[in-house]
């Protein structure tokens, strides 16, 4: 283990940092910010990873998770994820480094409310053929909130028939909320697909009033946008019952917000 | 039921209905025609309380309440159903979940108990079916990937469901072919041919009033109504032009 003098910390001058709570990593421990974990998935096996962060109205302070995760040969990785902490900042940070033929599964969602500060970073390295990957991040901000993501694609020589995706939308439900997307793409190879889109927007305006003519007060029309809107990101849980419950407790965390 | 009285309207700042005044009573089928730009579309979102549309004077009552008061949600739960001319595309959220949550918030606001999700099935594919609307289609979400006609015919569908005392259609008929126009026509009488109900039929063409026969019709241009007959006057138009049937009117003020 290295001395905790030879790690640096990260400052909002490094790109993978730029939209970070500058102020918090000035005063967290530099070994807690350059901690990693580590996932090892072996040749044609299967790994998921689901999360819900959550924290009470009082909370302060950050968070900070990275972890490595290496996915053998003909491997999957499915990692779901929402963020719906009020601490000041959180940072869920996966670097995942695919083999020939693994996939990389990816659903984020952030719950931003007061003056919260979330972000999904992920670094997908391609570094064999054929491997596989699609990444779905949807961001619903209220308050002063900010929801970043910022994904990363390589593609080393001769991954060839690499497949990549990324989509990240969000919706600013308040004047004063705002939303950060950095997609960046890194290929060495010619014969790969790697599409990418982001959208910041509000919600429907159209669909919220289509749904008042028919009778739907104004809270629940806004309810069952959101839930349609967040649905994206959660849509490639094989287990339904997971993402059902998933969903149910995200729009339990949109109810106590008040939004 | 109700009574339209020298309403006034603007879309950003521009005035478009100009003193309109009409009243449809219980139990009858009104169709309003007129030329493009004339109100109709802007009629039909004032009364259904789309933002944008402003009231700049005038009053509209409709079953003794004053319907301006109420916010579009509440309209709908008073008995108030608007057909959209461009029915809006809901990505995310199945017509079935759509309904049943517009149903049963109707139901709440007028104290009723909600309908539980084998009553509201059952419901939904009665009306499916009166419209020869696919019940499968009711588990898509709405309007997304749906063509024209399947829109409008869904529209009905949803008017079905929701079973309101009156309903504004505007444009309903754009977009069928024959066959669909019939099937609307038809849909329309079963759901809303009743002594307690009205309609508002808004349209461009003779051909839907051909199946959803009109008590009266009335000509709507430059945001007021300038003409109003019985059926013969809606076939008059068909056959002679807007021009025509108004130059006299034109000619009298």
């Amino acid at each position: 283990m290295p001395e905790a003098g030879t790690l640096e910390r990260p400052t909002t001058r490094e790109e993978a940092w730029r939209y970070a709570d500058g102020a918090w990593l000035a005063q967290a421990p530099v070994d807690y910010l350059q901690h990693w974990g580590t996932v090892e998935v072996p040749p044609g096996e299967t790994k998921h990873f689901n999360a819900f962060t959550h924290s009470g109205p009082q909370a302060s302070g950050g968070s900070v998770r990275r972890t490595r995760v290496h996915v053998g040969a003909g491997g999957r990785y499915e990692h779901f994820e929402i963020l719906a902490s009020g601490a000041d900042y959180s940072r869920v940070e996966l670097e995942v480094t695919l083999d020939q033929g693994a996939h990389f599964e990816f659903g984020g969602v952030i719950i931003g409310n007061r003056a919260s500060r979330q972000e999904f970073v992920t670094r997908v390295i391609h570094r064999a053929p054929d491997a596989t990957s699609n990444q779905v991040v949807r961001a619903v901000q209220a308050g002063q909130s900010t929801g970043n993501y910022l994904g990363r694609i390589e593609v080393a020589r001769d991954s060839q028939k690499t497949d990549a995706g990324q989509n990240f939308r969000a919706i600013l439900l308040n004047k004063g909320a705002s939303a950060n997307a950095k997609p960046e793409l890194e290929i060495f190879a010619d014969d790969v697909k790697c599409a990418h889109g982001a959208a910041i927007g509000q919600l429907d305006q159209a669909a919220a009033y289509y749904m008042a003519a028919r009778g739907i007060p104004p809270e629940a029309a806004r309810k069952l946008l959101v839930q349609a809107f967040i649905a994206d990101a959660l849509a490639a849980i094989d287990d339904r019952r997971i993402a059902d419950r998933m969903l149910e407790r995200t729009l339990e965390q949109l109810d106590g917000a008040g939004l | 039921m109700l009574q339209i009285s020298d309403l006034h309207a603007t879309v950003g700042e521009k005035p478009i209905l100009k003193g309109l005044t009409l009243t449809v009573p219980a139990g009858e089928v009104h169709a309003i025609m007129g030329p493009n730009g004339a109100g109709k579309s802007t009629l039909s979102y004032v009364l259904g309380g789309r933002p944008g549309y402003e009231v700049t004077g005038g009053s509209v009552t409709f079953n003794g309440q004053d319907l301006l008061e109420l916010e579009p949600h509440e309209r709908a739960a008073a008995g108030l159903f608007l057909g959209f001319q461009y029915p809006v595309e809901i990505p995310g959220v199945s017509n079935v979940q759509f309904l049943r949550e517009a149903l049963n918030a109707q139901r709440k606001m007028r104290g009723e108990e909600p309908l539980s999700g084998g009553d509201f099935l059952k419901l939904a594919k009665e009306k499916a079916a009166l419209l020869r609307l696919d019940m499968e289609m009711l588990k898509r979400p709405v309007n997304v990937g749906f063509s024209g006609g399947e829109k409008k015919r869904a529209e009905m569908v949803q008017m079905g469901i929701l079973d309101p005392a009156f309903a504004v259609l505007d444009e309903t008929d754009s977009g069928l072919d024959i066959d669909a126009l019939k099937v609307v026509g038809k849909g329309i009488n079963a759901i809303m041919r009743a002594p307690g109900k009205g309609v508002l039929l808004i349209t461009h063409y003779q051909r839907l009033l051909d199946y959803v026969k009109p008590d009266r019709v009335h000509v709507l241009a430059d945001g007021r109504i300038v003409q109003s007959g019985g059926p013969e006057l809606a076939l008059r138009l068909e056959s002679e032009g807007y021009d025509a049937v108004m130059a006299p009117e034109a000619a009298n003020a």
